[in-house]
């Protein structure tokens, strides 16, 4: 479990994070949804340790991670898989040694082990006979499985995943959504999904925070969230008709 | 106060760099590539800016001593001296610092940019060590290779300007390359050259990882890392010649 108490974040004169709390449970997809340019990314960055807070505490199992001396922080991260928002592949490795890097890194494993386990990872995400190109050779969609295949390549306690499906195309966003989901269950990861995507929120989001302008305005789970009276979560979820279709559903039933 | 910033930036980014690093087989394979891509691909152009300064210094030394009592073969011993002492190691680190320096910083500096060492350091990875320690290691093993070709390649080339042209023999110019020389001019060039070498990959690498922006500030920070290696290594190459050779 990953616990955030009274965050700050400011970059220069802009507060870009304002007094965040937030419980994120193991063994759950929890997600981050807000606007565009609401934090979230920064959010997630102060959690890794990117980014360091002016206030406020990540606790890691209830140890203060920016507390920590260098080397117990190493390990955590060590247990740390995260997609960034960018991808960030690295350029100069092809597909299956950016998959690879970690384990190179860090496992106590053979090449061989080492190309099988990239091999399992990159299948998971649908990614395949793609090894020997770059990531400048593939599409968006596909830097972005292949970084989640890097992200769960050491069988990460902690899932960072900075909007996963932006960039794919809905069918492609389900099957990722799902492989999130069964990743969290199958090794009971505390799994942080960062989102704008109603979609995924729907098909997976279980613990639910939404920050908006910096601030955690609302949190909930999936149910919660259709009923809720807050004036600006329901402007961000039913911004889009097809959200709104659902909510009359919804009250039609009632 | 902006600059005592920086310095102590630097030095803090040098202690990191040299920490220890994860896995030292991984460290010595980007070792390897790095001397290629560092070292190896340079020496086109050391080849050629060395044949053409050897080849102007001996034009201009004999056109400059045209005093009936000076031997020729001075033209000769003239143009080692500047080969050795000064043009070899620092026209070409010089140079150097413009070809690796400006490639260091872009690279690194895109990393930052894309979040790659972002990436490096959620992995646990030491960013600095891994991404330069491998850099400073190839350019220190591989300038000052670079460098003594391009000693014999100037006064090669200094031999054939000379010769080409008429204005010294042959018998005179490699007399005058071999008169009264002191292997310790060697040794201070390549000690010169070493502490360049150093210069170029930390500043270059501190302008590349300390990068914030956009591609645009790449292109800022990869600029950069070419002046102020230049003038660090002027100033060094001053305090070096006091220490070495006073
Ligand atoms: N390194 C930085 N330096 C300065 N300002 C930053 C930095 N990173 C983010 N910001 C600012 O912080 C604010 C929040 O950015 P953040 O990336 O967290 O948004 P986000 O919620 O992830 O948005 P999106 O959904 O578009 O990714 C923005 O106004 C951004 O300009
Ligand atoms: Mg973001």
């Amino acid at each position: 479990m990953i616990e955030v108490q009274g965050l700050y974040k400011r970059f220069g004169e802009l507060q870009v994070l304002t007094d965040i709390s937030a419980r994120f449970e193991k063994g759950k997809v929890n997600q981050i949804i807000g606007m565009s340019g609401s934090g979230k990314s920064v959010l997630a960055k102060c959690m890794v340790g990117l980014h360091k807070p002016e206030e406020g505490k990540v606790l890691y199992e209830g140890k203060s991670f920016h507390d920590m001396d260098r080397d117990a922080m190493r390990s955590i991260r060590q247990e740390i898989g995260m997609l960034f928002q960018g991808s960030a592949l690295f350029d100069s490795l092809t597909v299956l040694e950016n998959v690879m890097f970690p384990l190179s890194m860090f496992a106590k494993m053979s090449r061989s082990e080492m190309e099988d386990r990239a091999h399992v990872c990159l299948e998971r995400v649908n990614i395949i006979n793609k090894d020997e190109l770059f990531p400048a050779q593939i599409s968006g969609g596909m830097q972005k499985r292949v970084g989640i295949a890097r992200a769960i390549a050491m069988n990460p306690k902690y899932l960072f995943v900075d909007e996963p499906n932006s960039g794919l195309d809905p069918q492609t966003s389900i099957v990722i959504d799902e492989l999130i989901k069964e990743i969290t269950e199958e090794f009971d990861t505390t799994t942080i999904v960062i989102t704008h995507d109603m979609n995924s929120v729907m098909e997976t989001g279980e613990n639910i925070v939404f920050i908006h302008k910096g601030r955690n305005a609302w949190s909930g789970t999936r149910d919660q969230l259709l009923r809720s009276d807050n004036q600006e979560l329901n402007d961000f979820i039913f911004a889009g008709s097809l959200m709104r279709q659902v909510r009359d559903s919804l009250k039609g039933k009632d | 106060m902006q600059l005592l910033l920086h310095i102590g930036r630097y030095f803090l980014l040098i202690k990191d760099t040299f920490s220890k690093p994860e896995r030292l087989s991984l460290y010595w394979k980007r070792t390897v590539e790095e001397m290629d891509l560092l070292g190896v691909k340079s020496l086109g152009i050391v080849a050629l800016l060395s044949v053409f300064m050897g080849a102007v210094i001996t034009i201009q030394t004999s056109s400059n001593i045209d005093a009936a009592w000076i031997p020729s073969y001075v033209v000769g011993f003239t143009a080692r001296q500047s080969t050795i002492l000064e043009f070899s190691p620092t026209i070409i680190s010089l140079i150097l610092a413009g070809k690796v320096g400006s490639n260091i910083a872009a690279e690194i500096g895109s990393m930052r940019v894309k979040e790659q060492i972002d990436a490096l350091d959620i992995m646990g990875v030491n960013s600095a060590g891994y991404l330069i320690l491998p850099k400073i290691v190839a350019s220190m093993l591989m300038n000052p290779f670079l460098v003594m070709i391009s000693m014999f390649l100037s006064i090669f080339g200094g031999w054939l300007a000379g010769v080409g042209t008429g204005i010294v023999s042959s018998v005179d110019y490699i007399y005058g390359i071999q008169f009264d020389f002191d292997p310790y001019t060697v040794t201070y060039a390549l000690i010169k050259t070493v502490v360049f070498a150093f210069i170029i990959a930390t500043v270059a690498s501190y302008q590349g990882y300390y990068t914030r922006g956009g591609t645009r500030e790449v292109g800022i920070s990869s600029t950069r890392a070419v002046v102020y290696s230049n003038v660090v290594i002027l100033i060094a190459n001053y305090a070096l010649t006091q220490l070495l050779l006073l």
